[in-house]
């Protein structure tokens, strides 16, 4: 076996020439497997140089690499920045020519008028999938702390103007000296309320909303704590109040859970639901769009 | 069957066939490219963007972020906003270099399977955040993300957090010798309201924001740190203030 240890084979010895393919086979063999040495179609490293050419086009006409106090900026200066900065102007302006009088036109204007009505619930509709949808649902049906937006039935106020407050600057949002703020106190974690006294409250609210209670709960006791505690800002009969964010507790309607354990649980602890404010973050015409469009869900009170 | 001369591009047989000489080869190339692509970096001024607002993340922040390593959300999550319009219009601002400055490192992320990060503080609440991590389909019922339902329950063990400030302090965050000796306090003072050190945790990090994250006062958790984390992202420059068209670049 003549294996050829040296580098680079060994360039004394001639190269065979493979009668088959006319190339020339390498000097090394393993038990009489050899192998040729089968250059590169020219094509394909014709093609390689191409790219090698074409590389210094590139490099003349885009930005390259660093120099000494500078880096090549390329002769059309490309900047993606700067083309970011041109594609949002340009959809600026084509939104403001869909939108004629968005941004101008009062809430009601755009809620009367069908034309910037239509511009704004499709602009709202998909502003809400993105931004709103993670909390309230998709279509708007919330979940279990975050409110349905469907039923007309409104913490803060279902007018326009109530919602776009709502929305610019949001509920106990951190950081926002505008936002809304209502405070419902743990009672029972405060000490406000005894254990028993929680449960007779709990269970008389399940009455408000006319669902059954306990038997044998003490019902002159739950209706005097809520008279005491409650009353102030959920009203005498717990039909609750925009001004507060007090949820009516008379509709039917529960945020966080009509059992009675989780109505023990609210009372007990309070319930502290917080909407980021989008003020921000948020173009002002889109919140414009999306006040139309969340009062659009759930009819507007 | 003559012995061909060899032509001056069949040289490179000489390197194939030498690994020890490839290698030095490639060593070469390799730092010639670092030197001229990468070291410029840190000197050239269109590389480097000062923005006003970047501060180093508090120590509750901090832990929050190797737990976001440590369970891997980068790999789904980008925190990376590239300058096209349709990233811009979703996520907001396109990401600063300046804004990953005391990542170390940076989570930019290659990969979105869940939606981008850079700009997730603010925009969704604590208590959104605590029922997410613990059960996303609860309110995302298309969401593929697994729950991590144990976050909540873990109590924070960063006995060595010091050591992470000052670790991140040999990369380049400007942690004050009072940061590094306080972190264990700050941690907690974060995350419990009313904590005794809070005033000074506010004196160390006016701008952060101490809460009960998690909705559980009593203990700091895993949940606290990482919530506290994922709500800073992307709220430290103030886009109000910055002008992005002198910042063409």
């Amino acid at each position: 076996m003549s294996h050829d240890t040296a580098h680079g084979g060994d360039r004394s010895v001639a190269e065979k020439i493979d009668a088959a393919t006319g190339q020339t086979i390498r000097s090394h063999e393993w038990d009489g497997i050899t192998e040729l040495n089968t250059p590169l179609p020219r094509w394909w490293i014709n093609i390689f140089y191409a790219t090698i050419i074409w590389s210094i086009g590139y490099w003349i006409v885009y930005p390259s690499w660093p120099l000494v106090s500078d880096y090549a900026r390329g002769v059309i200066g490309y900047s993606s920045r700067e083309d970011v900065s041109a594609d949002l102007d340009a959809i600026k302006a084509f939104r403001a020519k869909q939108a004629t009088g968005l941004e101008k036109a009062s809430l009601e204007d755009i809620a009367r008028t069908p034309d910037l009505r239509r511009v704004a619930l499709a602009a709202g509709r998909a502003a809400f999938g993105d931004n709103c949808a993670p909390c309230h649902g998709a279509g708007g049906a919330g979940a279990l702390g975050y409110p349905n937006i469907n039923d007309d039935d409104w913490l803060w106020g279902g007018s326009l103007d109530a919602i776009h407050q709502t929305l610019t600057n949001g509920i106990r949002a951190a950081g926002n000296d505008k936002t809304r703020i209502g405070l419902m106190s743990a009672f029972g974690r405060d000490g406000v309320l005894k254990t028993d006294e929680v449960r007779a409250v709990a269970n008389h609210l399940r009455t408000l909303a006319k669902l059954a209670p306990e038997k044998n709960y003490d019902q002159a006791k739950g209706a005097k704590i809520f008279a005491d505690n409650c009353a102030s800002c959920h009203g005498p009969q717990g039909n609750g109040s925009l001004e507060f964010g007090a949820p009516n507790l008379s509709d039917g309607i529960w945020l966080f859970g009509s059992n009675l354990a989780d109505i023990i649980e609210t009372v007990t602890n309070g319930r502290q639901g917080v909407m980021p404010a989008w003020g921000g973050r948020l173009d002002p015409v889109i919140i414009k769009a999306l006040s139309v469009y969340v009062q659009s869900l759930g009819g507007g009170k | 069957m003559s012995t061909k001369r060899e032509s001056l591009w069949s040289k490179h047989r000489i390197l194939e066939t030498n690994s020890i000489l490839l290698l030095l080869g490639i060593l070469l190339v390799v730092s010639i490219g670092g030197l001229v692509e990468i070291a410029p970096l840190f000197y050239l001024r269109s590389t480097i963007e000062k923005v006003p607002g970047m501060r180093p993340y508090t120590p509750l922040e901090l832990a929050g972020r190797a737990i976001y390593v440590r369970e891997g959300c980068y790999n789904c999550h980008s925190q990376m906003i590239r300058t096209l319009r349709d990233e811009v219009e979703r996520y907001g601002h396109y990401s600063l270099a300046a804004e990953s400055m005391y990542d170390k490192p940076f989570q930019w992320g290659s990969k979105r399977t869940g939606p981008d990060l850079a700009r997730v503080g603010g925009k969704y609440s604590d208590e959104w955040h605590l029922q997410h991590l613990t059960a996303p389909r609860s309110l995302v019922p298309q969401s593929i993300m697994p729950g991590y339902p144990f976050l909540a329950r873990a109590e924070l063990q960063f006995d060595d957090i010091a050591m992470h400030l000052r670790a991140n302090r040999i990369g380049g965050v400007p942690y004050t010798d009072e940061q590094v000796a306080n972190a264990a306090a700050d941690m907690k003072a974060q995350s419990v309201p009313d904590d005794p050190n809070g005033e000074a945790f506010s004196k160390r990090y006016p701008t952060a924001v101490a809460r009960d994250y998690d909705g559980n006062p009593k203990v700091t958790t895993e949940a606290d740190a990482l919530i506290a984390y994922l709500q800073v992202l992307g709220t430290f420059v103030d886009f109000k203030l910055y002008d992005g068209k002198a910042n063409i670049r």
